[in-house]
């Protein structure tokens, strides 16, 4: 008994215990995603999320602790970044030919994206700390800390909220566009890295190219539009 | 493939020098997709092993949320207290964002999906 405290002790002081589990908890989103054919509501980046929550609760293990092996994970999170310039170059053509639709549906979109965010949280009752963090909810994770930090939020609880907005916006996008008749992969790629940046973009990849394409592109694009207009936004009415 | 790995962490880095030393309002991984894509478009074509990395790591993207995720234990107080306005505001909000966005790309782009006829 003795030995295998010493030997989880071991194994949990190291990266490749919780490196192992997030790859294990996405094996598991991926398995119950792709038997269900890509059902948007049972989202991979959910599932594992909820798998792993219930490791560490279960093992009584703080977030730093899984942090310290997950960190290489999250570490390629700027890479694939970078990567989205691969996608975006295959559909240069579609995006010169639609310049003026990008440029008005992303002002569009990132005012959207804020405005009823706050007006909703506002309305019922949010607390001073989240109406702040939740403003640059749609944004790309990093750069949406940076916002929250700007506007005096809690860039930790941005991050949080992003993430949740991000797996609420592949779960629900597919269903809003069907109903409203949205055909275009261009634009219903385009929508979705617009409201749900990366987790958005990744559901997109994954149902066809041109719409992961077009999200991805959306994805930079508001980071930049929601960055330049927020904090102006914010010292106009507060 | 571990070549065109190199060029994509470059160009990040690139991407986070051009971004801290000019206060760019976006993140290095953002300015490092502009420059990759501005390479591109000066070389005109996709290496083949570029392709083949780039496909790896998006092809893989949902995992890499997952850390990021899991931080929602650290806030787990706060966000029991608001569930309802972060759960109203989340939800409405983006939904609205997407309809919004898609129909003023269908309505401003409805004669260039027409020429294509391939959408």
């Amino acid at each position: 008994m003795r030995n295998l405290r010493d030997i989880w002790v071991y194994l949990s002081a190291s990266p490749l215990l919780h490196l192992t589990l997030t790859l294990i908890a996405y094996q598991v989103g991926l398995f119950v995603y792709r038997r269900a054919r890509l059902n948007p509501l049972l989202n991979p980046v959910l599932i594992g999320v909820v798998t792993v929550l219930v490791a560490l609760l279960v093992t009584g293990t703080p977030y730093e602790t899984y942090f310290n092996g997950a960190q290489f994970v999250h570490f390629l999170l700027g890479p694939a970044t970078v990567a989205l310039a691969i996608p975006l170059y295959r559909q240069v053509q579609i995006v010169r030919k639609s310049a003026l639709a990008i440029i008005v549906s992303i002002v569009a979109g990132s005012l959207t994206a804020s405005v009823s965010a706050v007006a909703i949280a506002w309305a019922l009752g949010a607390s001073h700390d989240t109406l702040l963090s939740i403003a640059p909810k749609s944004v790309t994770a990093p750069v949406a800390m940076g916002i929250s930090e700007r506007l005096g939020g809690l860039p930790s609880l941005t991050a949080v909220l992003v993430i949740l907005t991000g797996i609420v916006g592949a779960m629900l996008g597919t269903y809003t566009m069907n109903a409203l008749g949205i055909r275009d992969w261009s634009a219903r790629g385009f929508a979705m890295g617009t409201a749900s940046h990366g987790i958005g973009t990744a559901r997109a990849l994954q149902v066809n190219e041109t719409a992961g394409a077009f999200s991805g592109l959306a994805m930079g694009l508001n980071a930049l539009a929601t960055a330049l207009l927020l904090p102006l936004l914010w010292r106009l009415f507060f | 493939m571990l070549g065109y790995l190199t060029v994509i962490f470059c160009c990040q880095l690139l991407g986070e020098l051009l971004a801290t030393t000019l206060a760019l309002p976006v993140p290095g991984p953002v300015c490092g997709m502009a420059i990759l894509f501005t390479g591109l478009l000066v070389r005109g074509s996709i290496p083949q092993d570029l392709a083949a990395v780039s496909g790896a790591l998006l092809g893989n993207l949902s995992l890499l949320f997952i850390p990021a995720g899991v931080g929602v234990m650290l806030h787990a107080a706060l966000l029991g207290r608001d569930w309802l306005p972060i759960s109203a505001a989340l939800i409405i909000s983006t939904v609205l964002t997407i309809a919004v966005t898609a129909l003023l790309m269908t309505w401003l782009d409805a004669p260039r999906s027409e020429d294509d006829g391939k959408n």
